[in-house]
């Protein structure tokens, strides 16, 4: 969507020396591995940093990064809704409840954790899984070797199957968010 | 003249005799394409910048004569060159950074208003061909491209460490928010009569009849959100100047200011643009070029915009926040509903 990779071939189809190594420059593995790094770096610092606004704002920039990430994919759709709802709206709410706690921002928080050896047990479990998974399907050698998107970009045949196929599994998910707005109606009228 | 109703045989040739260029220098031709993006965005930044100054003009225009007065008169015809006095003061101007404002944030935070309003600008069709890029989910992109521009004001609010600020920034988030809901649920109707997304095939697709004529509900609707969406009056809560002094931008001056204008007025066109393809046809339209009827169109719905902010009160804040939950919010869907009977028996 945002980066086309066809630029640079002349009429006869041909590609002159000189566009061929812009094009390995401009690869899209280079593009990957760099939008990656910015998504770790922005990861690391909203766990880091003392900051709470500081943190949110680099939360911001990692959801934005992973957009990137499927923009590299040419996954359009997934762009749009990642930005869409996630900085848009999700972000923005977060802000909104850290702007509203009484000075929040003004003291540092504190970073330590009694249950830390139960954390660390717990996430090298899930790291452990997680990567069994990724080298059980291959993921990475499939990278690269993504379908050209559809003429609608898939949104269509996405909406037609959700409306049809699972249809079903769609109306729950509804049904959980109606419970949950409810129930966080519910609590804040307690009070 | 001919090629003026032809843009897209226009663009061709532009781009037809820059290949030749390039091919006449031995320049590899992917530089070409490198250029041209770069090339489309000046062009929109300075189409931004005459405009905004434009509509800074015209704003004070019709304030006056609808409040009888004359508005500026003395530099230029009419004050027509008043903008760039204005603009020449503001640059000139010392920046003052508050003392106790949180730094990076404070001079991130304008740079993110503006930038997110020029994004919107990558799929505005201007006229037939003359689109920077014609996403297949065009509108989708726009709104996920303008709902970003609220952590800019956010942050502005939060990091000038003032009472005032932060309550102008909280106030315009929650009003964003809010009215988010009813601006993108009144654009579903259009978009189930057009059956695309990309902006380029719905003006296409009101060749005949301009949407406005299927969706009066959903234009009205589109119209109040929106203006509640750039925070105009009468939705212009964030920046009430009898009790929050000037909103968020309170503790900003010189340049700085002079960006926040800058995206203020960008979003206002952008939303007149949106307003105009979606419901008024676009650049269709008899005898004159299509690129003159869509300036037509976008300049007379910021007019309606104008107008209404001189005209209307501003609205209270309790009112605000029930006005779009409890009766916009429900019309759109009702709208929603009605437009999909429609389609089916229709079609």
């Amino acid at each position: 969507m945002f980066v086309d990779f066809n630029y640079g071939k002349n009429q006869r189809g041909k590609t002159s020396l000189s566009t061929t190594v812009l094009r390995m420059v401009m690869s899209e593995s280079l593009i990957f591995y760099a939008i990656a790094i910015v998504a770790v770096g922005a990861g690391v610092l909203v766990v880091t940093l003392r900051n709470i606004v500081h943190a949110v704002m680099f939360l911001a920039l990692f959801l934005l990064s992973i957009a990137g990430l499927y923009a590299s994919l040419k996954l359009d759709f997934l762009v749009v809704v990642q930005v869409f709802i996630f900085v848009g709206a999700v972000v923005v709410l977060f802000l909104f409840i850290v702007m509203l706690t009484f000075k929040i921002s003004d003291f540092s928080q504190a970073m330590s954790n009694r249950q830390r050896g139960l954390a660390l047990g717990a996430s090298s479990v899930m790291l452990f899984f997680l990567i069994l998974a990724l080298a059980k399907t291959n993921a990475f050698s499939n990278l690269h070797k993504q379908d050209a998107p559809s003429a609608s970009g898939g949104f269509r045949e996405l909406g037609t199957e959700i409306l049809t196929t699972y249809v079903l599994p769609f109306e729950l998910v509804s049904l959980v968010l109606l419970v949950a707005l409810i129930g966080a109606i519910v609590i804040a009228r307690k009070q | 003249m001919e090629l003026l109703y032809d843009t897209k045989k226009l663009i061709d040739n532009i781009y037809n005799a820059l290949q030749g260029l390039f091919v006449q220098y031995h320049v590899p031709v992917f530089f070409l394409h490198l250029l041209i993006p770069i090339i489309c965005i000046g062009l929109i930044l300075a189409f931004i910048s005459v405009n905004a100054m434009f509509l800074i003009w015209l704003e004070r225009k019709v304030s006056a004569h609808i409040q009888v007065r004359l508005g500026p008169m003395r530099v230029g015809w009419h004050g027509i060159l008043q903008p760039i006095a204005d603009g020449i003061k503001l640059i000139l101007k010392e920046g003052i950074t508050p003392k106790a404002a949180d730094k990076w944030i404070y001079f991130i935070s304008p740079i993110i208003v503006f930038t997110t309003a020029v994004m919107a600008y990558v799929v505005i069709p201007w006229a037939p061909g003359a689109t920077m890029r014609d996403l297949n989910m065009g509108i989708l992109y726009l709104f996920a491209a303008t709902s970003m521009g609220v952590l800019g004001i956010m942050m502005a609010g939060w990091s000038s460490n003032n009472k005032y600020t932060l309550l102008g920034g909280l106030r315009s988030s929650a009003q964003i928010l809010s009215y988010e809901l009813p601006m993108t649920l009144s654009v579903v109707g259009v978009i189930m009569l057009a059956q695309t997304l990309s902006m380029t095939q719905i003006v296409e697709h009101q060749s005949r009849l301009w949407y406005i004529l299927l969706q009066p509900l959903g234009f009205i609707l589109y119209i109040i959100s929106a203006t509640a969406e750039v925070n105009r009056a009468p939705f212009d809560l964030p920046e009430a100047e009898s009790e929050l002094v000037a909103g968020f931008h309170t503790e900003y001056s010189g340049i700085r200011f002079a960006m926040f204008f800058l995206g203020e007025y960008t979003n206002m066109f952008t939303i007149s643009a949106i307003a105009t393809v979606l419901f008024l046809g676009g650049w269709n339209g008899p005898v004159l070029p299509p690129i003159i009827w869509f300036f037509l169109k976008t300049y007379s719905v910021i007019f309606l915009l104008m107008w209404a902010r001189w005209t209307f009160p501003r609205i209270r804040v309790d009112q605000l926040m029930s006005f779009s939950w409890k009766f916009l919010t429900p019309l759109a869907f009702l709208n929603i509903g009605l437009t999909g009977v429609f389609v089916v028996i229709f079609t």
